[in-house]
């Protein structure tokens, strides 16, 4: 303490108090200085202003980007929607006022009253929602009759419009009415009750750019309701628009050739991994949804067995079949088990332990190397190659290939799939892996299922020589006035587990296949002025057991959704692929004859249009 | 051993003052909440309740000798930063700010008795540590950290009002003990450098967020919107008022927080320039009483004591009053005694407690 002049005492203190006091005063002083100023000089203008409470905010939505396809031809736009509202302090008197409009509109009285009743205890500044979207013929009534209708307000607001019904519903989705839960989340802060935001797909995906920023004006209006002046604005700015990397020619004749079968066209560029189109079918009206929808419309959509509401594309599992021999064949080189020279005789069937595995075709394919294997789907030779493996090299190759794992596209709700493996079943039922199981899977069978789109990831990536591609669904976005916000470059998520010398030899049974006369899809791919390659799948959905081949169609024949699905995936040009196929027909029965003729006819759409 | 002394020396006049605030709180906030839903309502019935919890605490507050505060100051003071903390860790949520503990049926807002807890801890510190030449910047940092760690605390939540109320309690006592010439100098001409400084460091985002916080007006659809409708509210309340129950900006929810934040434009509504100019006058008895209260106690630990406390209480009334009148940035700050809120009406019942213990025992120095 002693290197302190003095120390602070009482008197000290009582001192620098009095210098306190004259501090808050003055600042009392100001306060009440500025209460003089508001309630006595300014007094009677505030009093005006607040008699009709005056000064409202009105909302300027922002309008909602636009959506165009890859060659920049508009697919989705906003339309505008005149909405009926009623402001009930302006409104007087309410009954009689809404007598009047319900004669206009054409809705019972006692209708838009039981609107208003809803709304009972909300203040009666907001304006309540009576009927929207209503047409031009009642605007210009009401227009003309405006002044029978104190406090009835007509709003216009942007409405999204889908150009092609229906077309790339399940890639472009769908707006809804923001909901209660997502009103409180973080994400949607700036959103109020009542907005439209984006529910599925790309514009629920993309709904931050494509949303824009609202803006509003602060407003001065009269007794009746009607803006006087305008004090403030804040300017709404549009949302981004965005090109999407499908081609809307490709993406129809995907959805025309679907017409009527339940299933899913997906179509890719090798060298870039952009998706083309991508079609699922059935589809839905995604107008229904913003114009509101009956609840009848809505189960309708709910219950139907081919499942609308589901892009098939991603959301949707099934076994790969013989896809899944590419898989295989991959493996057994890559391994060492078999090379282009390794023969395997097919009888028809295989014994395995005491069991006997049939081959598809009862006659057998005779010697087989891994290229005839391919272009004949010959399950003999792939029973070998999968028991030599075993399960778990075989799950390796497949994840590797990019199976059983989502392929990273920008959607929601993408399904992963299942690759078994000896574990996996162990931990799932407890029950050991069974060599047999082993054989199924090499073909296909058994537990294994997949996308449409991881098949389209690897088909594509043998095509291009062994890239596998996250599939781009975005080819730019730009701002409103055609700045480029950001362009969607190519991204490589991985390579195929194949030396160049296992991909030509894959690629060598692929073309086969569609070339060979004995080729599974020789029939029905095949055409002399496209070079295509391809592998045909066929998905059973029920076993033939004991190889009792009469029970088995008699069974597929009486029940449609026993019938096996159809799978085919191609590429064309053989040499330079422009573009990669996937098609599954559900229920189709054979790929063959099924899903590979829809894919011939894609790939000389798309030729054909690229020249 | 009780002294007759202590219930002599009872200080009624605060009580009453604090009375006087009480009643005219809850005729405000009952108009306040009146025009409201059901939910406001019974918002109410809940105040109701706080303000005898408050009386709990107002009495628990004098019953004990204010120089065990200067023993337990640290306690507390530590007690109440693991409180922030937990909000940190366990907070609940509302309006994306994450200020609340929840414990079964009641929540507390920590944010709010840890301003007592500043105040003891600094008044703890000064009365040890001053002298009449004033503190040099060394002094400083001791009082600097302690205030720093519960600001910062606050402001991560964040609650920018009461991380404000934090510095100007610290800085209106730290400058009261008085700070040393040179150094004060030094602290002003740094922070007028310093300002420019981080503003070039900024995000253009965080300048805009400043910019509006100083001029509403930049943000007419929110903040702007919310003064221009409570100037409003003010004004047309002219000199008489509109009458009890009969504020028709507050009648139709046009006041945002109206019961809590902007609850002084409720009251200006309705009585006016009298009612308001009434209710400044008791807010400034109050605060002179305090000051008496630091004026007359004989030892310097109850006197910065007081002085912190009233403080508090003046730069909240300066803060709301000034705000809801557009002349202040608008921060989260209540009005003591009349905004609706339990922690922030106990924390000020406790104050006054203190004050109330301050004044009895002044005859016992010496």
């Amino acid at each position: 303490m002693s290197k302190y002049l003095q120390s602070a005492d009482s008197d000290w203190y009582k001192k620098r108090l009095t210098g306190v006091v004259f501090l808050v005063l003055a600042f009392f002083l100001i306060l009440i200085a500025r209460l003089v100023y508001l309630q006595v000089i300014e007094g009677d203008e505030f009093r005006r202003l607040s008699e009709n409470n005056c000064i409202r905010l009105q909302n300027i939505d922002p309008s909602r980007g636009l959506i165009f396809d890859c060659n920049g031809k508009l697919l989705v736009d906003n339309r505008p929607a005149f909405d009926l509202s009623i402001i009930l302090k302006d409104a007087k008197p309410v009954e009689h006022t809404i007598e009047m409009l319900s004669q206009y509109i054409n809705v019972p009285a006692t209708e838009l009253m039981s609107k208003i009743i809803r709304k009972t205890g909300a203040s009666s500044y907001a304006p309540i929602l009576l009927k929207q979207d209503i047409g031009r013929d009642t605007l210009a009534a009401i227009e003309v009759h405006k002044y029978n209708l104190p406090g009835i307000v007509v709003s216009v607001k942007p409405r999204r419009h889908y150009i092609y019904k229906q077309s790339a519903a399940h890639l472009i989705g769908y707006l809804g009415e923001i909901s209660s839960d997502e009103l409180k989340s973080e994400k949607f802060f700036c959103n109020k009750a009542g907005d439209y935001i984006g529910k599925f797909g790309v514009e629920k995906k993309y709904e931050s750019l494509l949303r824009g920023k609202r803006g509003g004006r602060q407003v001065e209006v009269n007794a009746a309701g009607q803006v006087v002046r305008v004090l403030r604005t804040v300017k709404a700015f549009p949302g981004h628009n965005i090109y999407l990397s499908i081609d809307s020619l490709l993406q129809q004749k995907a959805e025309e050739l679907l017409e009527g079968l339940a299933g899913t066209i997906i179509a890719m560029e090798p060298a870039t991994g952009q998706i083309l189109a991508m079609a699922s079918s059935p589809a839905f009206d995604q107008n229904a949804f913003v114009n509101g929808m009956s609840h009848k419309q809505w189960d309708s959509l709910i219950s139907n067995p081919f499942r609308p509401m589901e892009n098939k594309a991603i959301n949707a599992e099934y076994p790969p079949a013989s896809l899944y021999k590419i898989v295989t064949a991959i493996a057994g080189l890559e391994e060492g088990i078999i090379d282009e020279n390794t023969l395997f005789h097919c009888p028809g069937y295989y014994k395995c332990g005491n069991r006997v595995f049939r081959c598809w075709e009862k006659r057998g394919h005779g010697k087989v190397d891994v290229v005839k294997a391919l272009s004949e789907s010959c399950d003999v030779f792939f029973y070998q190659v999968g028991q030599k493996l075993g399960v778990d090299k075989l799950a390796w190759y497949a994840r590797a290939c990019g199976l059983g794992s989502p392929t990273g596209i920008n959607l929601d709700y993408e399904a992963k799939g299942l690759i078994p493996t000896a574990d996996w079943k162990r931990s799932r039922t407890g029950i050991g892996w069974q060599l047999g199981e082993t054989l199924s899977v090499a073909i296909g069978q058994s537990y294994n299922l997949v996308t449409p789109l991881q098949m389209m990831t690897l088909i594509s990536g043998i095509a291009n020589g062994g890239i596998r591609h996250q599939p781009l669904i975005i080819g730019k976005v730009e701002t409103a006035e055609g700045e480029i916000v950001s362009e969607n470059n190519r991204k490589v998520t991985g390579k195929l587990p194949a030396s160049q010398r296992t991909i030509d030899i894959v690629k060598k049974g692929l073309w086969d296949a569609v070339n060979k006369r004995k080729g599974t899809a020789w029939i029905a791919a095949h055409i002399d002025d496209v070079d295509i390659s391809g592998k045909t799948g066929t998905a059973q959905l029920v076993g033939r057991k004991g190889g009792d081949e009469s029970a088995y169609k008699d069974k597929i024949h009486k029940f449609d959704h026993l019938k096996p699905h159809a799978w085919f995936v191609a590429y064309a040009p053989s040499k330079e692929p422009q573009i990669a196929v996937t098609v599954i027909v559900e229920h189709g029965e054979h790929g063959s004859s099924a899903a590979a003729p829809l894919s011939r006819e894609l790939i000389k759409t798309y030729l054909s249009i690229s020249k | 051993m009780f002294d007759r002394r202590l219930v002599q020396n009872f200080d009624w006049s605060l009580l009453g003052l604090t009375c006087v605030l009480s009643c005219m709180g809850l005729v405000t906030l009952y108009s306040a909440v009146t025009a409201g839903t059901q939910v406001l309502q019974m918002e109410y019935y809940k105040q109701l309740i706080w303000y005898l919890v408050g009386l709990f605490f107002l009495i628990i507050s004098f019953l004990f000798n204010y120089k065990a505060f200067d023993q337990w100051g640290h306690v507390i003071y530590i007690l109440c930063i693991s409180l922030l903390v937990g909000v940190l860790i366990f907070g609940a949520d509302s309006k994306g700010a994450i200020r609340w503990l929840k414990f079964g049926f009641f929540s507390i807002q920590p944010s709010e008795p840890v301003k007592i807890a500043v105040i003891i801890i600094l008044t703890r510190h000064y009365s040890k540590h001053t002298n009449t030449a004033g503190l040099t910047l060394r002094e400083l940092i001791n009082p600097f950290l302690l205030t720093m760690v519960p600001f910062f605390l606050i402001v991560k939540q964040p609650d920018l009002g009461t991380a404000i109320m934090i510095v100007l309690i610290a800085g209106s006592m730290t400058v009261f003990v008085k700070i040393e010439k040179r150094s004060f100098l030094y602290l002003i001409i740094s922070c007028i450098i310093s300002i420019p400084l981080v503003w070039f460091f900024l995000r253009e985002y965080q300048k805009a967020r400043i910019l509006t916080f100083l001029d509403p007006e930049r943000d007419p659809l929110g903040t702007g919107y919310h003064i221009i409708q409570s100037k409003i509210a003010i004004g047309s309340g002219m000199i008489s008022g509109k009458g009890f129950l009969q504020g028709t900006q507050n009648a139709l929810s046009f006041l945002p927080e109206q019961h809590t934040d902007f609850i002084f434009s409720v009251l200006a509504e309705e009585w006016g320039l009298t009612g308001s100019v009434m209710m400044l006058i008791v807010f400034l008895l109050l605060i002179i009483k305090g000051l008496n209260v630091a004026y007359r106690c004989r030892e310097p630990f109850g006197t910065i004591l007081s002085v912190g406390i009233t403080a508090m209480i003046f730069w909240q009334v300066i803060i709301n009053i000034g705000m809801v009148m557009g002349l202040m940035p608008v921060v989260g700050v209540t009005l003591p005694f009349i905004s609706y809120g339990g922690s922030s009406l106990v924390t000020v019942m406790i104050c006054i407690g203190i004050l109330m213990n301050v004044s009895m025992r002044r005859f016992m120095v010496e």
